[in-house]
């Protein structure tokens, strides 16, 4: 039987969610006001909030002084390669750890999670040597490769954990009634998985979207992504705020606008189970 | 006759395909300055004129110490030409991660650049980095205020008349603050500052044999002196604030001075960002009475070339032209003369029209006064003015600028941030094998 919770007590708990998740918003919200500011408002002190002169202009100098729709694309390429190419290994990974488990699969888990552990900047030198070696210096490619090791561990570990979830009768039962391997996994299985492998696949682009450490690293003119054109905007000698946070904008609105709208599924994703 | 012209048509020919085989794509890697970027818009000339095409990696100052280390120690080769301080070029010339522009064309003119640049950018006498543009640091002054509290600064101001400026204009009720300074913590934030300070007062970081000095009486004075200067004069929260914190600060009025870097000359003095444009006057950066050291620094971005670059040739036509007078002029003839890039070349504070500019005098005696080789009164066995150029020096000055950055905040005494400071560094040479 479901609690009787009393209006009360729902006005409280939704004042205080909302509370939480304007403190969350606000360092976003904060830069997105001031990028509209000038530079001098950006510092003003007291700072100013929502009445202030609303002006383009930071946007205009950005999108005048560094060519924006090439580091957007070179995100997009990184992001979107890593995500495909990590979903291919980690989905069958995933599904043998899952369903056909072996003695040491755990370990296994445990293992890849633990090179989570290592700090990036460890094996910093090592990559960067080998990378020159292979020549992926500044290029898509080499960007893709790492950005989908480093984040294979978590898709394989998600994936293994929402195929957990289906329980292995209704395979039994498909296998009953006939169904190939090829059918089970394809009309049985997947449609299952779904809203999992679409919420690990949103995760991972995100993660992969925000990654600054080997963006910075490995890339110099030609790969890179907008980690690097924001990082372009800060300035020892100048004011610069209004025109990072402009730069800062324009490099998260992409990934915002993809959040907001697959924000159900992800959701959904995330407090996913088959037999509910 | 017609061997004779064959000839020539061979020559023209093979003339022609060696420029388009060497017309080559640069990478360069830089900050994110005004002057840098007013260089990228105007790299069509460079292209224009030897056909090179130019790639730009911009990163912030520390970010890209980093990355160029890593690449240049890795012989990533990912870079043709970098943005550098002056700091570290006599480092990496030492570690032969760079290499020497001696050999630059006569009319380049090498020796139109400023002794004192030339000297900070040099190792064992030969240039590794040239200039882009240099700067010292001298005060800034509102006219209107002091002529309203009724004192004067002279050019060449010792620190009791600072500190008497700074009391007279100081009106806190209405947001003025007698000075501005640094308090950020940072080797190159509150530390190029202080140390510029101490070396005011006579005091110096090490002795001829490597020893820790922070525990002399001339390090306590200058550092009381500026905890006092800052504490009663200031503006609350000195303890954060860095240059663009101060230069914003300056550009709204709430300050009655600043010392800081001459660059910033032309950005108090611009009406577009500037509300006391026109109301700021220059001087010298101050000393102690009696002390042969002025608290000027020096420092410069210059452009390098890194060891084991592939397009070495067309890295120094890129120098060449980025650091030529040719390009002072073409800046002056699109932004006119208050924006060129400042400090670097003798001929330019020779031009008349540059003369006129308000801070260019101050500027070039600032930049002269200062020399990297003798920045203290007594001996030193180190190069640098506002810094130590030993690669050990960037962790000791940032341990150093936390510590005076809390006493700034009221956290310690300045007893206790010397102390603590002096031991830090002490250690850390000791480790460093001094």
């Amino acid at each position: 039987m479901a609690r009787s919770v009393t209006t009360r007590r729902k006005t409280i708990n939704t004042a205080v969610a909302w509370a939480i998740g304007f403190l969350i918003f606000f360092p976003i919200l904060w830069t997105i006001l001031t990028s509209f500011k000038t530079e001098a408002q950006a510092i003003n002190d007291p700072p100013l909030f929502l009445f202030f002169d609303w002006t383009l202009e930071n946007y205009a100098v950005v999108q005048e002084r560094s060519d924006y729709m090439r580091f957007l694309w070179n995100s997009v390429i990184i992001a979107g390669g890593s995500t495909v190419l990590g979903l291919m290994i980690a989905i069958p990974a995933a599904w043998s750890m899952a369903f056909v488990p072996s003695k040491r699969t755990k370990d296994i888990l445990m293992w890849m999670l633990s090179t989570k552990m290592l700090p990036a900047v460890g094996v910093l030198y090592p990559i960067y040597l080998l990378f020159i070696q292979l020549g992926l210096l500044d290029t898509r490619t080499g960007l893709t490769i790492v950005m989908m090791l480093i984040n294979l561990p978590i898709i394989v570990w998600m994936l293994y954990t929402y195929f957990k979830e289906i329980p292995g009768e209704i395979l039994e039962a498909a296998r009953m009634d006939g169904a190939s391997l090829k059918e089970e996994i394809l009309y049985i299985l997947t449609p299952m998985a779904i809203p999992g492998i679409a919420s690990t696949m949103l995760l991972n682009f995100i993660l992969a979207w925000n990654e600054a450490f080997w963006t910075l690293n490995l890339t110099a003119a030609k790969a890179a992504p907008l980690t690097a054109f924001i990082a372009s905007y800060s300035s020892p000698e100048g004011l610069f705020y209004a025109k990072l946070s402009a730069a800062s904008t324009m490099a998260i609105a992409p990934i915002l606008i993809l959040g907001w709208f697959s924000q159900k599924q992800l959701v959904r994703g995330l407090t996913f189970g088959a037999v509910k | 006759m017609y061997l004779k012209n064959a000839l020539r048509a061979v020559t023209a020919l093979t003339l022609i395909t060696t420029t388009s085989a060497f017309a080559e794509t640069i990478t360069i890697a830089t900050v994110n300055n005004g002057d840098m970027i007013r260089m990228q818009g105007l790299t069509e000339d460079f292209t224009a004129k030897t056909g090179h095409t130019v790639e730009w990696v911009t990163l912030e100052e520390n970010v890209l110490r980093q990355r160029v280390t890593q690449d240049i120690a890795a012989k990533g080769g990912q870079f043709d030409v970098l943005t550098i301080g002056m700091y570290e070029t006599p480092i990496w010339a030492a570690n032969e991660w760079l290499v020497s522009l001696d050999d630059l064309p006569a009319e380049y003119d090498k020796d139109d650049i400023l002794p004192a640049m030339r000297a900070g950018l040099s190792h064992s006498g030969s240039l590794y980095a040239a200039p882009f543009y240099g700067e010292s640091s001298m005060i800034m002054y509102r006219t209107d205020l002091l002529e309203k509290a009724g004192v004067t600064i002279p050019d060449a101001p010792t620190w009791g008349d600072v500190e008497a400026a700074a009391k007279a204009m100081t009106d806190k009720d209405n947001e003025v603050y007698g000075i501005c300074l640094r308090g950020k913590a940072g080797w190159g934030e509150n530390m190029a500052f202080i140390t510029t300070v101490a070396n005011s007062f006579g005091a110096r970081w090490f002795d001829e044999n490597w020893k820790p000095q922070l525990d002399t009486p001339e390090w306590k004075e200058a550092v009381s002196f500026y905890n006092n200067l800052l504490n009663s004069y200031g503006p609350p929260g000195a303890s954060t604030n860095g240059f663009n914190e101060n230069l914003a600060l300056f550009q709204q009025g709430k300050c009655g001075m600043w010392i800081d870097a001459t660059v910033a000359a032309s950005f108090v003095t611009n009406p577009n960002d500037s509300t006391v444009a026109d109301k700021v006057g220059f001087a010298l950066a101050p000393n102690k009475e009696g002390v042969d050291k002025r608290s000027n620094w020096l420092w410069a971005w210059a452009l390098a070339i890194p060891a084991g670059t592939q397009k070495e040739a067309a890295a120094k036509q890129f120098i060449e032209w980025a650091t030529s007078k040719e390009y002072i002029e073409l800046v002056a003839s699109k932004e006119g003369w208050a924006n060129v890039p400042p400090g670097a070349r003798t001929s330019l504070y020779e031009n008349p029209e540059y003369q006129k500019v308000p801070f260019a005098k101050m500027t070039l005696e600032s930049i002269n006064a200062a020399n990297p080789d003798s920045p203290t009164v007594k001996p030193v066995p180190y190069v640098g003015i506002q810094y130590v150029a030993i690669p050990e020096w960037a962790g000791i000055g940032t341990a150093a600028g936390q510590e005076f950055s809390a006493m700034v905040a009221g956290q310690q005494t300045v007893d206790e941030a010397l102390a603590k400071a002096q031991a830090n560094t002490a250690e850390e040479m000791e480790a460093a094998g001094y």
